[in-house]
């Protein structure tokens, strides 16, 4: 197990491949990918039971879907820095003939992508089907997802919600990245969707909300919680506060952002605020 | 011109429960999951003698789309039953990208496919599903013709690994295909030798070109008569082979003309071998409520509908 620096070390060479990769071509979505930093590299670094190596059924070892896929940046950078693909290939990001579409794919047999996603509010319903299939096979471990809060107004979520607590799919821990913005605005000026909290549980999950989710420590210990509340009868709900753009000042906490790559100047800045830790690729 | 007996008349729908209820003594990976329409889908023996592998998904065809597709990873093969437009149209992003952009090895099965379901009228009959599901890459797409060859196919589709659109319906219609065939994904099915014109037929309309045949015999006309099950991939060499004999052809689907069976055969042609062709298809319409039978009279998918589409193609030639 890495301990806090080393963690806090690779969070800021995530931060670094983000706005690398983003700027290289001119396009991808930064804001997300910044604030769910600390998530991804918690959650593949500390919390999931993974194997060696990569094959699609992925039994005996704990499986992640990305649902809302444009945050390919981070997820990308943490599957190479995780031994998934060589680092270097992360300079192919969105380049024709690359692995690294723009959202993430298995059509071009990427290790560590196990559905396609991008169109959003499908995930749910495809690790709710991949936790049964665990089930089935006697495999006891857990399926993981990341949803953006922007993406539940996709009605299909909401199918899967449903779903998942009334079959008592309690190998599940979904998380949603609850930093209250959208491309448009925030979620509350584009569609207000109340309390996530309130809904999750009338729907029958139970929920946990982790404040800090841009601190390392506090999303370890958000994680570990929501393991120890699986295997009770219900899905369990991560609702994880982050700030879009965490970790470049000038991208904090806006949905400018969102999709938005920095400039030559910009991303300067953005490096300069997150020095080298693991190497750059 | 060869006989066909039909052996008592059958739903395919009920083929495929059959082929669903045999898989599951067979094939302990098999899964089914249904939204809602567990009866429709004759998918009662399978739940009842496999019930840890049926899922109840509820009303909810999009959520049961992104099921199956997760189910598969770790070796499940799932097939998906609810009506063919609430199969194809109301999930197509759902399946465009968790089944077949993610090359998902689920079974996407549809009942109540085009105007043959009847009273329920327009708002359930697709007529499109064929073109919506072909032009997905990698989407093989199979129309079964009776019982036997719809309990077949389903057998087959479990043996075959990536996404497929098995499509089916609600009537009773004549059973005539030999009860232990072998179905060949991909490959047609020569029901009768002729020299005058081909009839390329899928579906419910297999068995009224049979009919048609036998009424062009009676006015002198020889028809060949080919069973496409498999709409894609397209058995583009039979298909060939025969109109460079008859030098025309009539496609017949109970489905829209634009997207269907008879738009792949004139491509085909088009870039092999250019030659006559008319549609028994609808014409770019929606159905609506009415008894099937006279619907299909009304719209022109029928044996009377294929002998007239024949003398026309003919005289093309």
């Amino acid at each position: 197990m890495p301990n806090k620096q080393q963690l806090e070390d690779f969070a800021t060479q995530v931060r670094r491949d983000i706005v690398r990769q983003v700027h290289k071509v001119n396009s991808g979505h930064p804001g997300g990918s910044l604030g769910c930093t600390e998530f991804f590299t918690v959650l593949y670094q500390e919390i999931m039971d993974r194997k060696e190596g990569f094959d699609m059924d992925g039994k005996d070892e704990d499986l992640f879907f990305l649902s809302n896929g444009h945050i390919s940046p981070v997820f990308y950078s943490v599957l190479a820095r995780s031994g998934y693909f060589p680092v270097e290939e992360l300079s192919t990001f969105r380049l024709i003939d690359s692995r690294l579409q723009g959202h993430p794919t298995t059509h071009e047999g990427l290790p560590g992508i196990r559905i396609a996603s991008g169109s959003l509010g499908q995930g749910m319903s495809v690790a709710i089907g991949a936790a049964n299939t665990k089930k089935l096979n006697g495999d006891n471990h857990l399926v993981y997802t990341l949803h953006g809060d922007g993406e539940l107004q996709e009605g299909q979520n909401w199918e899967a919600i449903m779903y998942a607590a009334a079959n008592k799919v309690d190998n599940l821990i979904s998380t949603v990245d609850l930093n209250h913005q959208q491309i448009d605005g925030c979620t509350d000026d584009v569609l207000p969707m109340g309390s996530l909290k309130a809904k999750f549980e009338a729907f029958g999950w139970d929920v946990l909300e982790v404040k800090k989710g841009n601190n390392i420590s506090a999303v370890i210990d958000g994680l570990n919680e929501a393991k120890s509340r699986t295997g009770k009868g219900k899905p369990v709900c991560v609702l994880l506060y982050t700030e879009m753009g965490h970790g470049v000042d000038y991208m904090m906490g806006s949905h400018a952002w969102h999709g938005v790559a920095p400039n030559d100047e910009q991303l300067e800045k953005a490096l300069a605020q997150n020095p080298e830790t693991l190497g750059d690729y | 011109m060869k006989k066909y007996t039909n052996t008592g008349n059958k739903d395919t729908r009920s083929g495929f429960g059959a082929g669903m209820d045999e898989l599951g003594k067979t094939n302990e990976n098999v899964v089914a999951l249904c939204a809602d329409l567990t009866g429709s889908l004759k998918l009662g023996d399978f739940q009842k003698n496999h019930p840890e592998r049926f899922f109840q998904i509820g009303i909810a065809e999009a959520n049961m789309i992104g099921i199956a597709a997760g189910m598969t990873i770790g070796g499940k093969i799932p097939f998906t039953g609810t009506f063919a437009n609430f199969s194809t149209g109301r999930v197509y992003d759902q399946i465009r990208q968790s089944v077949a952009y993610s090359d998902k090895n689920v079974k996407i099965c549809a009942s109540h496919a085009g105007l043959t379901l009847g009273e329920d009228g327009a708002t359930h009959q697709i007529l499109e599903d064929i073109g919506l599901m072909k032009m997905l890459p990698g989407m093989t797409v199979i129309n079964t013709c009776d019982y036997n060859q719809t309990k077949a196919a389903t057998l087959a589709v479990a043996e075959y690994k990536g996404p497929v659109y098995l499509r089916f319906g609600r009537p009773k219609v004549a059973n005539f295909t030999p009860e232990d065939q072998k179905f060949e994904i991909g490959k047609a099915v020569l029901l009768n030798e002729g020299n005058d014109v081909t009839i390329i037929a899928t579906g419910h309309l297999v068995w009224e070109a049979l009919q048609a045949a036998e009424e062009l015999e009676e006015k002198g006309i020889s028809a060949e008569v080919i069973n496409i099950h498999t709409i894609k991939p397209l058995d583009e060499e039979a298909i060939l082979k025969s109109i460079k004999k008859t030098g025309c052809v009539v496609t017949a689907e109970e489905h829209n003309y634009l997207g269907g069976l008879g738009e792949s055969v004139a491509r085909t042609l088009t870039q092999n071998h250019p030659a006559p062709q008319e549609f028994v298809a609808t014409k770019d319409t929606f159905g609506e409520s009415g008894v099937p039978e006279l619907l299909m009279e009304k719209y022109e998918l029928n044996a009377a509908a294929i002998v007239r589409a024949s003398e026309k193609v003919i005289k093309r030639k």
